[in-house]
């Protein structure tokens, strides 16, 4: 559990721990029920569209200016977003 | 005991569409940071994902290529990590049906060819590019930042993955530099290592020779020139002999090769790395490559630098065969007449040292001048080999000057020298021969470079070799 949370970047608060857990465990049940069938013929769904080959031409559209793509950055320098270091 | 190093490779190829892989911002390199980016590449919410069609189609044509199979049915998947080159959480990339599988390129080798196996070749998007900033900024703000460019992050990326059939430095050397003129022939990557377009990163083990199991495998990354992957592959095989031999017991590592002290570094790994819940992404439909789509890309293959490197080994030799053809100047090599050896030498040594574009120059110009290369003056040569990629060269001034071989007018040149040299004389006549190379140096020097050398040899020799 902590350990998704961790990947997922969500912080629980110790007191929620269960809930959420209980919470989850609803879900995979939920989803554990398709399991119960016999789908030995069925192809894995990926994707509820019957359509396939869905694709652009390679031609260059406007990308938008530095100063629009930097606007929402909590931190930005020379054109540049800054972000905690990473190594 | 002997031990055998085992290699794979994982190699990224940055395709040079005209635009990202998953919207249609410009892929270009070099420009200024963050001038090529959009709502889908800086993820904001509810940007959906558009795939480039180029890039699925080079992507075959590549697989082609390499001998893989065309998949039916190819899947886009998301693979989930926190890291600030990734705005999305996640890279889109193939995971269980990839483009292309089961393929082989067959290096040639000086002692025969081998035959590196292709578990698979993929696409996917690249990531943005982050400066690390210490220093000045660092002690402003308290702590170490990163800057990030979203330039790159999109770019469409081919992950090529090999299987474990490499065995030395020199072998993964040979195989690179024969993917990369691959790639390049195939006119879908600049795959410029120092550029980033071409990286690779080398699983290494190594394993009791004849020993068929494999041992414990460690991953050196993001290797940037060829030297350093065959010096850091090199450096990493000695280390895990040295373990074994000493006792001990490799472990799975990510490591680091620095070039300058030579040395392993282990990498801090991006957090939790080996656990990205890969899943189908749901804003793409899935590709199913037509038989008309893969037939357009066969029939746009043309020969592969591999066999042109066997086929030139026996005119010049395997060295000279595999840096013509992987520095693309064996289509020159085959229009210039002459001595096949004499010709390939000139090309791969005085041309490529003068860093001459191969197709800036003209053929018939350079074979006039490799013809009269004995008998004009050094300096004659060189110069025209300097300007072999001038638009209007011609090689006619060139060899039309002689070489100044006659023995009056360089004998008060000679005399000369002798009396300047008092000590390295002195010394050649007591035994020390080699010294007779730097004083045939200074006459062809003092001549300005008309001099023959082997005229000057000859005298210089005669000169100095007392009589009787």
């Amino acid at each position: 559990m902590l350990h998704l949370a961790r990947l997922a970047r969500l912080e629980i608060p110790e007191a929620e721990l269960e809930r959420v857990q209980e919470q989850l465990g609803a879900i995979l049940e939920a989803v554990g029920k398709v399991a119960e069938l016999d789908l030995a013929d069925v192809e894995p769904t990926s994707h509820p569209l019957y359509v396939v080959n869905v694709w652009d031409e390679d031609n260059i559209r406007p990308s938008l200016s530095r100063e629009a793509a930097l606007a929402n950055a909590p931190d930005a320098t020379d054109g540049a977003f800054r972000v905690p270091a990473v190594g | 005991m002997t031990w055998q190093p085992v290699i794979g490779l994982e190699i990224h190829v940055q395709l040079k569409t005209q635009t990202k892989m998953f919207c249609r911002c410009e892929n270009i390199w070099g420009e200024g940071e963050n001038t090529r980016t959009c709502p889908v590449c800086l993820a904001h919410p509810g940007a959906l994902p558009v795939p480039n069609g180029r890039a699925v189609e080079w992507t075959v044509k590549l697989g082609l290529a390499l001998d893989c199979q065309i998949a039916d049915r190819v899947l886009f998947h998301r693979k989930n990590y926190f890291y600030p080159d990734l705005p999305k959480g996640y890279q889109i990339s193939q995971y269980d049906q990839p483009l292309c599988v089961g393929g082989a390129l067959t290096v040639p080798r000086p002692d025969g060819d081998i035959r590196v196996g292709i578990v698979r070749a993929h696409l996917e998007e690249d990531a943005a590019k982050t400066v690390h900033v210490g220093g000045e900024a660092g002690r402003i703000h308290g702590a170490d930042t990163s800057l990030v460019d979203f330039n790159r992050g999109g770019i469409p990326l081919v992950e090529i993955v090999t299987e474990p059939d490499l065995h030395s430095a020199a072998d993964v050397k040979s195989f690179l530099q024969l993917l990369r003129q691959t790639v390049v022939e195939l006119s879908i990557s600049d795959a410029e290592m120092e550029k980033g377009s071409l990286r690779c990163d080398a699983n290494v083990s190594v394993r009791p020779e004849g020993d068929p199991a494999l041992r414990t495998k460690t991953e050196l990354k993001n290797m940037n020139s060829f030297a350093f992957v065959a010096r850091g592959i090199d450096a990493e095989v000695s280390r895990q002999i040295d373990v074994y031999e000493s006792g001990g017991e490799v472990g799975p590592q990510t490591l680091h090769f620095d070039p300058q002290s030579g040395s392993l570094s282990p990498l801090r790994t991006k957090e939790e790395a080996h656990d990205y819940r890969y899943f189908p992404e749901p804003d793409l439909l899935a590709i199913e490559p037509s038989e008309e789509l893969v037939e357009r890309m066969r029939a746009e293959l043309v020969e592969l630098p591999g066999a042109r490197i066997r086929r030139l080994a026996d005119e010049v030799g395997f060295e000279l065969a595999e840096g013509l053809v992987t520095s693309g100047r064996d289509a020159l090599y085959g229009e210039v007449a002459g001595d096949r050896r004499g010709v390939a030498n000139v090309i791969m040594n005085q041309l490529a040292g003068a860093s001459v574009p191969p197709d800036s120059v003209n053929p018939k110009e350079l074979s006039a001048l490799i013809a009269a290369r004995e008998r004009i003056p050094r300096s004659a040569f060189d110069e025209a080999i300097q300007k072999t990629g001038d638009p209007d060269f011609s090689a006619e001034p060139y060899v039309s000057q002689e070489s100044l071989a006659d023995a009056d007018s360089l004998a008060p040149i000679i005399e000369a020298v002798i009396a300047d040299n008092p000590s390295q004389v002195e010394a050649y006549r007591g035994g020390k021969e080699g010294l007779l190379g730097y004083l045939v140096g200074q006459v062809i020097k003092a001549t300005q470079g008309s001099a023959d050398p082997r005229v000057v040899n000859h005298l210089l020799r005669e000169k100095l070799t007392p009589l009787g």
